[in-house]
């Protein structure tokens, strides 16, 4: 049992290391100049020697990322809770918020940017956009799918509306949420930086995205290479604490994580 | 009729039709005595969950009219208990909890719920597993947790959807005599839907049968034997007898 599990993780760990250890001797056996293509150690130099710049960018993408997804899942829920009250509102609202959806973020942001003056602002809305509609359209699907035998006792108990909410659909959609969830965990990640690029350089920002942009114009580019592990890093970072969560809620009671024998 | 006991409820030509126009009901007449076991039998599809729906409020006839001569059982939460052919739990509430919800509803207070729940498990037998979820549970478990959560309430009413039609044979003998046993001891009317002649003879004082397209009650047979019931009245000869009777009758409703 522990020999699989070290194995399982140590698997994808071997490709990392053959991957990056080619890259290195590629580019060392090569003799290609950084300004081309920085071996990985250069990178992580990189990484160290860099910090004052790369790390306040890193909290600035990843406030921005937490905040959105914040009002992401506040958004979500609300528009979702209120799509479950009746068919209409749902029937009359759920189109925009998929014509919200579809539409490429990077072609909406120079609009955004131009209309909100606080460019911060600016990119927490862009962000939003691309992460509260996975939430939205899982938790209503959630909502909506409660037990019609359980509807029925709850009325025969003559539960008010408030009740059944509170009691049997929230509950029953967190599974159906906890999976929005883990997609917009990586979606607002990707809103923030697409946002950050679109409003350049001559945007006020300074998270990691205007740092690749930065670095690109002044030809540095293991910095680029560096700000872009980072931003990987705080997507795999993102993944692995909301799967936590994830796990954590639904452990006793939901199929998805029982662990089965054999 | 006239010298049996007040009708706890009386349904008289009560009609039920769907929106897609099905029509489920038609000229159903049943009457249900205080304190009756009742068994409703009849082949798939004849009505005979809408009767038990219409019976606890959930759904309203179209026709005919259903009657309360001691009062409305539907106008006050919590006098009748519903028990569905599936347990029907919360999977993310722990047995107590499940069992707690009709109080929860009521906003009973706290320390009164816990000492009915705990009261509810311990008479369905399952003193000691409030801490367990759902799916913890074996079929026959988690169907006394739906027992013993039309229970928490003390129901004048209980109403039993085919409720142990998905268990295995032994686990469903075992659970028609704790259902007997509770029945005898508690002052409830149980109405208990069943396709099973056997089951139906076994549990209840008189066995309305059904036939479909419409649905209606075609024959109604008592069942004399007298309480506790066991494993010799199963092998006895009134209750072969009785059994050959529903089951003929059961033949001629699904001729009908």
């Amino acid at each position: 049992m522990i020999a699989q599990r070290i194995a399982r993780v140590i698997a994808p760990l071997i490709v990392g290391v053959l991957a990056l250890g080619a890259w290195e001797a590629v580019v060392r056996l090569n003799g290609i100049p950084v300004y081309i293509l920085p071996a990985p150690s250069v990178v992580a130099v990189t990484l160290i020697t860099d910090r004052a710049v790369l790390f306040p960018s890193l909290l600035v993408t990843l406030q921005i990322t937490c905040m959105a997804l914040a009002a992401a899942v506040t958004g979500g829920v609300l528009l979702a809770v209120l799509f479950a009250q009746s068919s209409w509102i749902e029937r009359s609202f759920y189109p925009y918020a998929v014509i919200l959806q579809v539409t490429p973020i990077v072609a909406i942001s120079p609009l955004i940017l131009i209309y909100v003056e606080n460019p911060y602002l600016a990119l927490l809305i862009c962000a939003w956009i691309v992460a509260f509609f996975p939430i939205l359209s899982n938790t209503t699907l959630g909502l909506s799918s409660a037990d019609h035998n359980l509807v029925d006792l709850f009325r025969l108990y003559g539960a008010t509306r408030w009740q059944a909410l509170c009691y049997l659909r929230l509950p029953g959609s967190m599974p159906y949420f906890l999976g929005g969830l883990r997609i917009a965990g990586g979606l607002s990640l990707i809103g923030a930086v697409v946002a950050e690029f679109a409003a350049g350089t001559a945007g006020a920002g300074s998270g990691l995205a205007y740092r690749i942009l930065e670095s690109g114009y002044r030809l540095n580019i293991p910095r680029m290479f560096a700000a872009l592990v980072l931003i990987s890093l705080t997507g795999i970072a993102i993944y692995l604490v909301l799967s936590l969560v994830q796990h954590l809620i639904l452990r006793r009671w939901h199929e998805s994580a029982i662990k089965r024998e054999g | 009729m006239s010298d049996a006991p007040p009708a706890l409820v009386r349904l008289k030509g009560v009609r039920k039709a769907f929106a897609n126009g099905t029509l489920a009901l038609d000229g159903l007449d049943l009457a249900i005595g205080q304190h009756e076991f009742l068994s409703i039998l009849g082949p798939s599809g004849c009505g005979k969950s809408t009767a038990l729906r219409l019976i606890s409020g959930l759904i309203q006839p179209n026709g005919g009219a259903i009657n309360w001569p001691g009062g409305n059982l539907t106008n006050a939460v919590g006098e009748i208990g519903f028990v569905f052919q599936e347990p029907t739990l919360m999977p993310w509430a722990s047995v107590s909890d499940n069992v707690r919800l009709p109080l929860k509803l009521k906003a009973v207070l706290r320390a009164e719920a816990d000492r009915r729940v705990a009261e509810a498990l311990a008479m369905v037998g399952l003193s000691g597993f409030d801490r367990a979820f759902p799916r913890e549970l074996s079929g026959g478990m988690k169907m006394r947790v739906s027992i013993a959560r039309a229970l928490v309430t003390r129901p004048r009413l209980l109403l039993m959807d085919e409720p142990f039609a998905a268990l295995d044979e032994i686990t469903r003998l075992k659970l028609n005599n704790d259902l007997l046993e509770l029945w005898r001891t508690q002052n409830w009317t149980v109405v208990f839907v069943t396709h099973s002649v056997f089951e139906s003879v076994y549990l209840s004082q008189r066995v309305a049968v059904m036939a479909a397209r419409p649905g209606r009650i075609v024959r109604e047979i008592a069942v004399d034997a007298p309480y506790p019931r066991d494993e010799m009245f199963r092998t006895s000869e009134p209750y072969n007898r009785v059994c050959r009777d529903a089951s003929a009758a059961l033949h001629e409703a699904m001729a009908a």
